[in-house]
């Protein structure tokens, strides 16, 4: 195989990879924080446990997203250095950015925070968490703001003599549309991904009739209204991401519908067997003018085909296949949407199920609360796919091709080495990270509680 | 003073903060299952640079964010040139960090001491690469005329790379074990006093070979003259320092030493570089220099605000961190790893 489909497979491994550990980040320390603010202004001792419980799950979640993200930060000089030589004007400074700003906030103050729990005062001791939590957060916008460039170039000359994109306007970059809807939509959906994380093994816990329940009924509830808040928000400000897309990058909107004609107005694909070669879909169900509404609020108005797209691109940057993998975004796009509804769903009958003071559900029903904290994953991953699968070819739309990007340096038999070794140290790490999820998920909180007294003592 | 060398200081700023203070804890975890042999003894190695690794290991990143940001040809030629090396580097960093939050989760002896050996080579591996990058930087690497490295993996093992990355992995060693001097308490205070008492000879040996090798092997080093000798010699006589202060068990003074001594190991290999960033053994003319290599001049003024806004900052709340958990650390101690 050659060094390009290599380095982008070894890409899209540990960039998803990585971001299965960075959203429950994100939520968790945010969660984490409020849980122990409203353990130290009402002291109320369940809320203290429930901060060291979720706070242990979440320390091996941290490791696991710490170990990965140190790849993220130099495969693109390893793996695309033309890429890295093209954009480092624009790239290299949120980078950096992020990580004076984020990542020295992050890891120095959960540092504090694990080893501060007798060190501090309960004040103090929280606002370590809280600055994990906003540091964590922090490097969420910084990282976005490198994405949101690929996505939609803003702030920058084309240098004809560096033969590069140079920044021009930094509170362009920082101020790219693209950015303002991205980052609130990983935000919540890190917060989607926390509150599942907490309904699930809650969940478990109730299947399993722990003797100390009232800490996890207290989390259940906690998670259910976290979650509710978080599904909300992704979804709305997925719909508004939709709109912008049909402005900023329309094929990757109508190779989410497998939309080959321009239709007008148009239907929303709820199934369809895509054939790319032929560019003709079967077996397709569609629902007449719903596309229309979701890339305009109304019921009118002409949403751009594929091919029409690709005759305009070509007339525009030149000749070339400007078609992403048509099937991949248009699955990719439906397993997130519908893993959304199904996490509306589930987080709306969690919270009429656990208002009473007894959780009022059955078996069945806590398993199915148990299994939805799969849900988030699917919906993160399937999207991430959706956004850089369908932006291809291009590397950064409109700039530059994926395939001019890749290092020279590097053959064939280097990549595959370091894509077969990351892939394996990734699986081997899972394993252990879930026998310790499942060690800890499982004990009473009382347990926890109780060991982390016994150790201080 | 161009912003171009104010960036290339302010890397080597970085990369003194990430040697000195990664190249205790990588110290540590190299000597861990050396030093310790009881579990609790271990925990206590492992306790006593616990808070710290993460942030110690963010100034790798930030100093690879900095090259990126202010040199993006330096981070593209640099890390798609030593892709291997570097990968084998993520490798090991990978396992560290998981292996130091997994090792205490579960009593097993065979689960612990396997992540044990996670943290001894998660530490080894990079101390000794950074090391061989670090020479092989020095020496210069095969670069054509399209700033793409030529070289190739063995290329890099060269016996002066090599020695380079021992003379780092050794150097580490020693320091971490003075760090522990620092930090441990009760009856293993005086084990880790007789490890550092012990690593004292072979670092000077292996600083001197090291040295003198430089000398003779790197052209850039030559061409910038006798007066060059100076910045090595400040780094001589801190580590002759350091065991001094040992032998009278001033372990602050001995640590501030060895700290001095990677310090102006660092200044020495960034200012024989300077103006390069990246030297072609190919030919002079296809050299990185800060200038042909850098980020346009807007990138660097915003840059520039940004670090001096920024670094001050976060100095003061890593060193606060290093204050609040100054207490030395015994097997009775609350134990989080």
């Amino acid at each position: 195989m050659d060094v390009l489909v290599l380095s982008q497979w070894q890409f899209a491994i540990t960039t998803v990879y990585h971001f299965f550990f960075v959203p429950l980040t994100l939520g968790l320390t945010v969660a984490l924080a409020i849980m122990q603010t409203i353990y130290v202004t009402s002291g109320d001792e369940d809320y203290k446990k429930m901060a060291k419980y979720w706070g242990n799950l979440f320390l091996i979640n941290f490791a696991m997203g710490v170990a990965t993200g140190i790849v993220q930060e130099f495969q693109f000089g390893m793996n695309w250095s033309e890429y890295s030589r093209f954009m480092g004007d624009i790239f290299g400074a949120p980078l950096a950015i992020e990580a004076l700003l984020a990542f020295y906030m992050e890891s120095t103050f959960i540092g504090l925070w694990v080893f501060g729990w007798k060190r501090f005062s309960p004040k103090v001791h929280l606002v370590t968490i809280w600055l994990v939590a906003i540091g964590s957060n922090l490097s969420a916008i910084w990282i976005l703001t490198a994405n949101s460039f690929m996505q939609e170039p803003v702030g920058y000359v084309l240098n004809s003599t560096t033969n590069r994109a140079e920044m021009v306007d930094f509170f362009a970059l920082i101020g790219n549309p693209h950015l303002w809807l991205q980052f609130p939509h990983v935000f919540f959906a890190g917060i989607t991904q926390a509150a599942f994380f907490i309904i699930g093994i809650s969940a478990w816990h109730f299947m399993k009739k722990t003797k100390n329940i009232t800490p996890f009924k207290k989390s259940f509830r906690f998670g259910v209204i976290y979650g509710l808040v978080g599904v909300v928000m992704v979804v709305l400000i997925g719909h508004v991401q939709a709109q912008h897309l049909g402005q900023t990058q329309p094929m990757k909107l109508a190779a989410g519908e497998a939309l080959w004609e321009t239709e007008s107005p148009a239907s929303f694909s709820v199934f369809s067997i895509i054939d790319q070669a032929s560019q003709t879909n079967s077996a397709e169900i569609k629902i007449p003018g719903f596309l229309s509404f979701l890339a305009y609020n109304s019921f009118e108005g002409e949403v751009k085909g594929i091919k029409d797209l690709q005759a305009e691109y070509e007339t525009k940057y030149g000749p070339g296949n400007y078609i992403p993998n048509v099937t991949v975004s248009y699955w990719m796009f439906r397993i997130m949407v519908i893993a959304a509804g199904l996490m509306l769903l589930i987080a709306l009958v969690g919270y009429f199920k656990s208002g009473k003071s007894e959780m009022d559900c059955k078996p069945m029903g806590l398993k199915l609360f148990f299994y939805s904290l799969f849900l988030p994953y699917i919906a993160m991953a399937s999207g991430w796919i959706y956004t850089e699968m369908g932006r291809q070819p291009w590397l950064v739309f409109g700039l530059f091709k994926t395939e001019d990007g890749v290092s020279k340096a590097v053959d064939s038999l280097e990549a595959t080495f370091s894509l077969i070794g990351f892939t394996l140290i990734y699986a081997v790490l899972i394993v252990f990270a879930v026998k310790l999820w499942k060690k800890y998920a499982s004990m009473d909180m009382e347990k926890v509680f109780d060991h982390e007294t016994i150790k201080e003592a | 003073m161009d912003l171009n060398i104010v960036w290339f200081i302010l890397i080597t700023v970085l990369f003194v903060g990430f040697f000195f203070l990664e190249g205790f804890d990588y110290g540590v975890g190299i000597l861990l299952p050396f030093i310790a042999k009881k579990d609790d003894e271990k925990r206590v190695i492992i306790n006593s640079i616990g808070p710290f690794w993460d942030g110690n290991e963010v100034w790798m990143l930030t100093a690879g964010g900095a090259i990126f940001a202010a040199f993006p040809h330096w981070y593209a030629t640099l890390f798609s040139g030593f892709y291997l090396p570097l990968f084998l580097m993520l490798f090991g960093l990978i396992i560290r960090a998981v292996a130091f939050e997994f090792r205490s989760k579960e009593e097993s002896s065979t689960w612990r001491n396997g992540w044990d050996w996670m943290i001894f080579f998660g530490s080894f591996i990079p101390a000794l690469l950074w090391g061989v990058a670090v020479a092989n930087l020095l020496r210069g690497v095969p670069i054509d005329e399209t700033m793409t490295y030529t070289g190739g993996f063995f290329n890099l093992l060269n016996p002066y790379g090599l020695v380079g990355g021992i003379t780092f992995v050794v150097l580490f060693m020693y320091h971490g074990s003075i760090f522990l001097t620092l930090k441990v308490g009760g009856e293993m205070l005086n084990s880790v006093k007789a490890v550092a008492n012990k690593l004292y000879l072979p670092t000077v040996v292996v600083a001197v070979v090291f040295v003198l090798y430089t000398f003779f092997e790197v052209q850039a080093f030559q061409a910038k003259g006798l007066a060059m000798l100076a910045l090595p010699g400040v780094a001589a006589v801190a580590l002759l320092l350091s065991g001094l202060f040992l032998k009278q068990e001033k372990a602050g003074l001995s640590f501030i030493m060895t700290a001095l001594t990677i310090v102006f190991v660092t200044i020495t290999a960034f200012v024989t570089l300077f103006p390069n960033v990246m030297i072609s053994s190919t030919n002079s003319a296809y050299n990185l220099t800060i200038y042909n290599a850098s980020a346009s001049p807007y990138t660097l003024e915003v840059m520039t605000i940004v670090a001096l806004v920024l670094v001050p900052f976060v100095l003061v709340y890593q060193a606060w961190s290093y204050i609040v958990f100054k207490k030395r650390l015994t097997k009775d101690s609350e134990l989080e790893y």
